[in-house]
């Protein structure tokens, strides 16, 4: 299981280089997907199948398609990945790359200061997670599904149309 | 030893008989479709024309696999990959008979509709990567249709759940030994059959590839072998959805007399002549009825479904008590 982990997990940090690097949009969307699925196997060798399933279902199968959705109806075509090129020079990603670095390198210490050997062994099944989700953390899940109904009214009421405009057709 | 050769022989029959059903179905749905329309059908080559699969298989290798030069090329030979092995590995999950599975997961049934979200990708990345506009028309419109089936397909399945207490697909079989799900669970399994239509873009459901206004949808612009696993892989699709009708609704390997692995096989195949007489019988949807259809009718139902079940699982639990 420890080398499925190690490997899972340095294809998600490849996968996300890739994301950042990447000129063209919808390719750099594809990496942020394996991405995805890499975190989802890193999970399920951790023990956590049930949320292996859902980072899958919900990030890279939902969220992800809508995102690639909206990239393909802004069709970028060659210009864009022009464009892009011109934003990649190097006095442009230098500070937020600094600031990264400075980040990776507090991981990199808290990770050396932490006791070796303290993997996580505890099993959670689909189960565990429901009664988990509806017992102690009850307040997180109804304040998660208010913020979205929030969402959903909102982007109801964005979408709505004036009642004096002609409906229009569908794709 | 022994073991492990019994497990390499599970895998290779659970890759292989979905593949020899889907490429039998290419004849058989056409035979099926003529019979149910009065007329003939392909019956010219070998006894009844069985052996038109492998003329097609022969002529589509022969065919010129042409990538269009406007085309994205890496994610243009991608798209069709992903299709089939999102639809096979799913495969994965499904119990054929107690002791034949590749691995009974205690989230089978989540592994199957993670598997169904990975295929939509299949078809959005055709479109798009194909640089053509009744492609990427057809690919929105799979888009819309598959995200929005996919939402009460996963609900439509949390009954069964509820009811066998488990999402591995083994459990759930072995739950129906007495009563199989199609029973008390009508609901979920009339919504589940109709989202299994839409998820592999079957007649009604159809519109992504629409050849009256779309020439071809979103696989316009391929040919020859890819073009093949695209067709190939809504086959291996139909063939999944049906097997996981047979297998959480009516009973899976439960039936008298025959051996238990048979029992799956005559009804997974009952299922798909069932998907074939639907398609010879019904009319291609308008975009906006699908839509219509999915969210105003199919959610509130299925969400209705689940909480009259989790009600009555409740209420027995304390008869229990």
């Amino acid at each position: 299981m420890n080398i499925i982990f190690y490997l899972a997990a340095a294809v998600a940090i490849v996968a996300t280089l890739l994301v950042v690097t990447r000129l063209n949009a919808v390719h750099a969307l594809l990496y942020l997907i394996v991405s995805l699925l890499a975190v989802a196997v890193v999970f399920y060798t951790l023990g956590a199948p049930f949320v292996a399933a859902l980072e899958v279902i919900i990030y890279a199968g939902a969220i992800m398609v809508l995102f690639v959705f909206v990239i393909m109806m802004l069709n970028l075509g060659p210009q864009a990945t022009e464009t892009e090129r011109g934003w990649a020079e190097p006095e442009l990603w230098f500070g937020p790359a600094l600031l990264c670095g400075v980040l990776l390198g507090e991981v990199i210490y808290l990770i050396l200061r932490m006791p070796t050997g303290t993997t996580l062994a505890r099993v959670g099944t689909p189960e565990q997670v429901g009664v988990a989700l509806y017992g102690p953390y009850l307040l997180g899940v109804e304040l998660a599904s208010l913020l979205l109904l929030a969402g959903l009214v909102g982007a109801y009421h964005l979408g709505r149309r004036a009642p004096h405009e002609e409906p229009g057709g569908g794709v | 030893m022994l073991e492990l050769l019994r497990q390499a022989l599970i895998i290779i029959g659970v890759l292989a008989v979905p593949f020899l059903i889907a490429s039998g179905l290419t004849w058989g749905e056409r035979r099926l479709l003529a019979l149910f329309q009065d007329r003939y059908g392909p019956n010219r080559v070998g006894p009844g024309g069985v052996l038109q699969v492998a003329a097609d298989m022969f002529k589509i290798l022969m065919k010129e696999d042409w990538t269009p030069p406007f085309a994205d090329r890496p994610v243009f030979v991608l798209a069709p990959a992903i299709i089939i092995i999102a639809t096979l590995s799913s495969f994965a999950v499904l119990t054929f008979a107690p002791g034949i599975a590749v691995a009974d997961l205690n989230i089978g049934l989540l592994f199957f509709l993670a598997m169904s979200s990975m295929a939509v990708y299949s078809v959005v990345l055709a479109g798009w990567a194909s640089n053509n506009k009744y492609a990427l028309l057809g690919s929105l419109r799979a888009v819309g249709q598959m995200l929005s089936y996919e939402v009460f397909m996963g609900l439509s399945l949390m009954g069964v759940v509820i009811q066998a207490g488990s999402f591995s697909l083994g459990t759930i079989t072995r739950a129906q030994q007495h009563l199989w799900f199609c029973v008390p669970q009508v609901v979920g399994f009339v919504v589940f059959t109709i989202a299994g239509l839409a998820e592999t873009r079957r007649i009604p459901f159809d519109l992504p590839e629409a050849e009256s206004e779309l020439v071809a949808g979103y696989h316009t612009e391929y040919s020859g072998l890819k073009f093949a696993m695209f067709f190939l892989g809504e086959y291996v699709g139909i063939t999944l959805i049906a097997a996981l009708v047979t297998a959480l609704f009516l009973g899976g390997w439960w039936g008298p007399v025959l051996p238990p692995l048979v029992w799956f096989l005559l009804k997974t195949l009952v299922v798909i002549a069932f998907f074939i007489l639907v398609r010879a019988a019904l009319p291609r949807l308008r975009f906006d009825q699908l839509m219509e259809f999915g969210w105003k009718l199919m959610l509130p139902l299925s969400l209705l479904n689940l909480l009259v079940t989790g009600a009555v699982v409740l209420w027995q639990e304390g008869l229990r008590f």
